[in-house]
């Protein structure tokens, strides 16, 4: 089905092993825990950037890793939003060029008119963002609240087909976030993007999750869907 | 007093520009690419670092001689001589200058923080794309470090340049030859105005280079 994201994963870290098996439709998943419970890590492996040692991950009626049948994409085949905890945003480039960055690897932008439509769009994400005013300037040049903006901004303009969320709201003071909860929750509803969103906050996990878990050594302790 | 510093400064571009190339190549696929024997192929390259020019002037000059592997392939396919010409000059200069400009590339890019690239790949970039707007840009200064250290470990090169080209006048004759040998005759004024040319040149090129990297306010680590 269209939005479904299913994924088992089994992947041997440190301490434990991470063994997780879950699947929803659309919406927020929250996915709590401490510190070191593997929350990152199943991002990792749902994004490609890490390999689990067994199991199926699907979405969008694409299977991206199925240990069985020897299918793992690789993470630039994936058409996945991923938001980072430090925004990783590339520090050479301007925000304009942040955010254009995943168009350009999208093979229409070599199309002359298909470009000018790319670029179009990256603009109107910018404007939906708040950050049009910024796309001539540089990472190390604006603040932390402009910054996830920027970062979100970029994860959304190459139009995924699933958004991961890493404690995106962790390095922001309490006046931003207040800022940022509000416009999170638009652009949620607005760009309709399934994801994934990390959190140790519960308010957070309140806030914006349809389904939610919470880990614990790897394993899912609770489980509770949530009206939002 | 012309001719030794033209020849050192074609010796020590073209070997700089080789350099560059082999380089920073090097130093992406062995730290940043998953390919076998790394340690092998860095030992092999960081090796001129450690052993004495002379003993690198001497396995260049068995390699690439009239009867060694490469040398007699060449002379006896091609017609090529390696050995006492400036090109066998630039060899030398290459092999010495090559472990800077990999050190000094390697500690660029090992030193960028790897969410960049994580973060490149799940915006669809290819591994190229990543090097080349990423990767690249953000070493640049430690890339420019080593080409500036290779140029003048090329410049300054003598042992090995001895063993393999000579010093031949006009030909091979380098400015550290041509000091050597003008000492040795007792011909100190050339000694004393090659010796302040090389000097002077060696200081305005580091002072530049400092700073130059002093105005980069972006570096590739944390950003």
């Amino acid at each position: 089905m269209k939005n479904k994201l299913y994924f088992r994963i089994m992947k041997k870290l440190d301490s434990f092993t991470l063994n997780i098996e879950y699947g929803f439709e659309k919406g927020v998943l929250v996915i709590q825990g401490e510190s070191g419970a593997g929350k990152t890590t199943i991002l990792n492996c749902i994004s490609g950037l890490t390999t689990p040692d067994e199991g199926r991950i699907e979405y969008d009626s694409t299977v991206v890793f199925d240990s069985c049948r020897s299918i793992n994409l690789p993470a630039k085949n994936r058409s996945i939003g991923y938001l980072f905890q430090s925004y990783a945003l590339f520090p050479n480039m301007t925000v304009m060029d942040n955010i254009c960055y995943g168009l350009r690897n999208k093979p229409e932008y070599k199309d002359k008119k298909k470009r000018e439509a790319l670029i179009s769009y990256a603009e109107y994400v910018m404007n939906t963002f708040g950050i049009y005013h910024l796309k001539r300037k540089y990472p190390n040049s604006i603040s932390g609240g402009e910054k996830q903006r920027t970062a979100f901004a970029r994860a959304i303009a190459a139009k995924p087909k699933l958004l991961l969320l890493d404690e995106p709201f962790s390095a922001l003071d309490e006046d931003t976030k207040e800022i940022i909860y509000k416009e999170f929750k638009h652009i949620k509803d607005f760009f309709q993007t399934p994801a994934i969103l990390i959190t140790h906050s519960l308010a957070e996990g309140e806030m914006f999750a349809n389904q939610r878990i919470v880990l614990k050594h790897g394993r899912i302790s609770k489980e509770a869907k949530a009206a939002v | 007093m012309l001719s030794p510093i033209i020849l050192s400064l074609k010796i020590s571009a073209i070997a700089t520009v080789i350099s560059f190339f082999w380089g920073v190549f090097f130093a992406y696929i062995i730290n940043k690419r998953d390919i076998p024997c790394k340690n092998l192929l860095e030992s092999i390259l960081i090796l001129p670092i450690v052993l004495p020019p002379s003993v690198v002037g001497y396995i260049l000059l068995v390699v690439l001689g009239k009867r060694g592997i490469i040398g007699s392939f060449l002379l006896e396919r091609f017609g090529i001589q390696l050995v006492f010409t400036w090109v066998g000059a630039v060899i030398a200069a290459v092999i010495v200058s090559l472990p800077l400009m990999y050190q000094n590339s390697k500690a660029a890019l090992v030193s960028i923080d790897p969410i960049y690239e994580k973060a490149a790949r799940t915006l669809g970039s290819s591994e190229w794309r990543i090097f080349r707007t990423i990767l690249f840009p953000l070493s640049w200064p430690g890339i420019i470090s080593g080409t500036a250290l290779s140029f003048a470990r090329a410049m300054g090169e003598f042992g090995a340049t001895l063993m393999v080209a000579g010093n031949i006048p006009q030909r091979t004759q380098t400015i550290p030859t041509a000091i050597y040998f003008a000492v040795e005759s007792g011909d100190n004024r050339l000694a004393n105005s090659l010796v302040f040319i090389m000097t002077a040149f060696s200081f305005v090129m580091i002072y530049t280079l400092n700073q130059w990297l002093k105005k980069k306010n972006y570096v590739g680590g944390k950003g």
